[in-house]
């Protein structure tokens, strides 16, 4: 057995699939990924490529139809995918890492008080008393933004963006070492989204907190990040530095996403990928942008593997 | 807090939900009043008690407040005594250690219907020689009657219209009929009466103590049943039962209802598989003939029939109900929130699922208290209610039981019935206005 390394975050092989009435849908499908402490990787792709799974299967949350789940998640060097549900619930989530859900607003209880809402995990993982609690839960809102007196309030007298900056407090509140953030700024204006990138560069900082940020949204991420990957059709198709990634990005996917960003002062239109991405229950045999790459040749019928390039991964028979 | 102050606030916009309060709150106070003023034991043994508990009150009277509303007047009932000076006593010292002991008694009769009856109870004090009474009745035209003459014993109980000398002296069947009218006529004789007893005692130290008991026609406030037993006490008794009942249960079967649906919703799998069947089963089970069955077969103490009537109305139709608004419930964002922050099964149940329920819970739990005081009512009338206690349904099993509506007597049936109705109606009426509050969508505009 070789010892697994001490990273922050190791994914070997995480393979959600989910049972349907159409068949079974591979959500996500072997993906692998390391993460180091204090660092902050964004999870691109667009929508239905498993970016919200991938959350789901590291967090195991999972819905009742599932059909296979399993390969290895290394936390501070431990396989917590050997944890049994109750394990898992105490010593995973919140502890290890937390979650800032998809539409993290609505993800607020309505008929409880903020304040006690950001509580609740501090008082379930760290079993301290409500007043202590109370004091924590002040901290964070200070570290996010959020003015003390909204303590006292329901979600439904916040806005977007001070929901979603509860949210993050509660994502903060027991100082995990990992952050999940699944498109923490989709719903918001953009001068919110600058604010929240802006809070949560501030709690890297001061916090040294990691992050995985699962978005579309390309501009807003770079702010951020410092590793990129790169998800398509329930694999990760590249992984890179940030300062690497977004000069250059190696896999033709994440060139044509890059090439899709519409930009100032520029005489070329934003370009669109023609096609769709594949159903995720009917995968295409080898590369599966093969359909709509326009570098294709012979060797896409075969699935390519993991290339290594001047420390960036890509998964493309062009790099071979 | 605040929420609460203004679902009150709210609350009295709509005038049946005031009308539900006080008499919600008059029930409250009914029932506090009935057990200060009638302890347990004390309520227990007067509705337990027989003859020699209520011999001062005449039976089937109705409440004396019917002679508003009549055109002839029904005479009401009254006791008086030596021995607490209502009424007065003489005793004279004769030769060697005998006395004589005289006292008398007048009253005002204006009323229209004879009295159901006199009775005298002496009590004497001796030795060896009997005490001897005699005993006179003066009418208001100035006739004077001899009554009785007898030797009395240490306690002696004299009924006046059982005494068959008397019948031959006044020439009459009824007795007491006769006292009270003209001999010429045979009309009613209003007026003053009096009783004078006279005793003669034959031992120094002996004494006499008479009681004198007026049963008349109508009987305080709420009337007497067959046993002689002042309805009040049940009236006011079956105050703070059916509402102990009918809370109790309300409650008890709602929050179980409730926390066994959000189980069952949550857990999913076998657990809610089995909550719905057991629920499918029981709905089908006929719930009165169950509760009749155990008060028949087993016991027939309201604990046990709370008991049973709440684990009957738990499996029902609104655990269907609260599971459908569970599903939704437990799919939303905030739940699997929860999940993600490491809540237990249990937190996310009783934290998240439950509180959600409340709005729904509340004027369902005030619109099935009258259900369950009902339920009450009809057992008793079944003859299936607590041997002890007194309780509305208790008075109108009694009242059915002696034929009160063919004999006439109305006010036995009415008096409990209108306590039960106006039970009924208070709390819907605040259930449907609470409704109105607490689920918005059935306001209009």
């Amino acid at each position: 057995m070789n010892m697994p390394p001490r990273k922050l975050l190791q994914i070997e092989k995480l393979v959600l699939h989910f049972k349907t009435s159409h068949g079974v849908v591979q959500a996500v499908d072997s993906v692998n990924f390391e993460l180091d402490t204090n660092r902050a990787v964004v999870i691109l792709g667009e929508s239905g490529c498993g970016k919200s799974s991938l959350a789901k299967a590291m967090l195991r949350l999972l819905p009742r139809n599932v059909d296979k789940y399993g390969g290895s998640v290394y936390l501070n060097g431990e396989d917590v995918m050997m944890y049994d549900e109750d394990e898992f619930r105490r010593n995973v989530r919140w502890v290890g890492m937390s979650l800032v859900p998809q539409a993290a607003m609505n993800s607020l209880n309505p008929v409880i008080r903020v304040g006690d809402q950001v509580a609740e995990p501090a008082m379930v993982h760290l079993g301290i008393r409500k007043t202590e609690a109370m004091t924590l839960v002040r901290r964070m809102f200070q570290h996010v933004g959020v003015p003390e007196d909204f303590i006292s309030r329901y979600p439904f007298e916040l806005s977007g963006g001070m929901r979603q900056r509860v949210a993050l407090a509660m994502a903060l509140v027991t100082s995990p070492s990992l952050i999940l953030l699944d498109e923490p700024t989709s719903a918001l204006d953009l001068l919110t989204q600058a604010n929240i990138m802006n809070v949560l560069k501030r709690i890297k900082h001061e916090l040294g907190t990691s992050f995985i940020l699962i978005t579309h949204d390309i501009a807003t991420s770079s702010e951020l990040a410092d590793e990129v990957a790169v998800m398509y059709a329930g694999q990760i198709v590249e992984v890179g530095h940030a300062k690497d990634f977004f000069p250059a990005p190696l896999h033709p996917y994440a060139q044509m996403l890059m090439a899709s960003v519409p930009r100032l002062r520029s005489e070329s239109d934003p370009m669109f990928i023609t096609g769709q991405p594949p159903s995720l229950i009917d995968l295409p045999e080898g590369c599966r942008f093969a359909a709509r790459c326009p570098f294709r040749f012979e060797k896409c019928n075969e699935e390519p593997p993991m290339l290594g390039k001047n420390g960036r991964k890509v998964k493309c028979w062009l790099y071979e | 807090m605040n929420a609460m102050k203004n679902s009150l606030k709210r609350l009295f916009v709509y005038p049946s939900a005031v009308m539900g309060i006080v008499v919600a709150l008059t029930l409250v106070v009914v029932a506090v009043y009935a057990m200060v003023t009638i302890p347990y034991d004390e309520a227990i043994r007067l509705w337990r008690g027989g003859e020699e508990v209520w011999y001062q009150n005449p039976k089937f009277a109705p409440p004396a407040w019917i002679n508003l509303f009549t055109s002839k007047k029904y005479s009401e009932s009254f006791s008086v005594r030596t021995t607490d000076g209502s009424i007065l006593k003489e005793v004279t010292p004769g030769e060697e250690g005998t006395s004589t002991m005289s006292a008398s008694y007048t009253f005002d009769f204006f009323y229209d219907v004879y009295p159901q009856e006199m009775i005298l109870y002496f009590t004497a004090k001796f030795s060896e020689k009997q005490p001897f009474i005699s005993m006179e009745w003066l009418t208001p035209d100035g006739r004077k009657i001899r009554i009785a003459n007898l030797a009395i014993a240490p306690k002696q109980t004299y009924r006046l219209s059982q005494d068959e000398k008397l019948k031959t002296r006044l020439k009459s069947e009824d007795v007491i009929p006769a006292l009270f009218s003209d001999p010429e006529t045979g009309e009613l004789l209003k007026g003053q009466y009096q009783l004078l007893i006279t005793g003669a005692m034959f031992e120094p130290g002996s004494d006499i103590d008479v009681e004198f008991v007026f049963h008349g026609q109508v009987y305080g406030i709420a009337g007497t049943d067959q046993s002689r037993r002042d309805l009040i006490v049940p009236l006011l008794w079956g105050a703070p039962v059916a509402l102990a009942f009918g809370l109790i249960a309300s409650l008890g079967t709602s929050v179980l209802t409730m926390v066994i649906a959000a189980v069952g919703t949550w857990y999913g799998g076998w657990v809610d598989e089995l909550i719905q069947r057991i629920t499918e089963v029981n709905l089908v089970l006929p719930f009165l003939s169950i509760l009749i069955m155990i008060g028949t077969f087993f016991s027939r103490s309201i604990w046990v029939i709370l008991g049973a009537t709440i684990l009957l109305s738990i499996f029902t139709g609104s655990i269907k109900a609260y599971r459908a608004v569970f599903m939704q419930v437990k799919e939303s964002m905030y739940i699997e929130a929860a999940r993600a922050y490491g809540a237990s099964s249990n937190r996310i149940v009783f934290v998240y699922l439950i509180p959600r329920m409340i709005p729904l819970l509340i004027p369902g739990l005030v619109s099935a208290v009258p259900t369950f005081v009902f339920l009450e009512a009809s057992l008793a009338v079944l003859g299936l209610g607590d041997p002890v206690l007194p309780t509305w349904g208790k008075i109108i099993e009694d009242a059915n039981s002696n034929g009160a509506l063919y004999r006439g007597y109305y006010y036995w049936i009415l008096e409990p019935a209108v306590l039960l109705m106006i039970t009924g109606l208070g709390f819907a009426m605040l259930g449907f206005a609470l409704d109105r509050i607490f689920n918005p969508k059935l306001r209009d505009a």
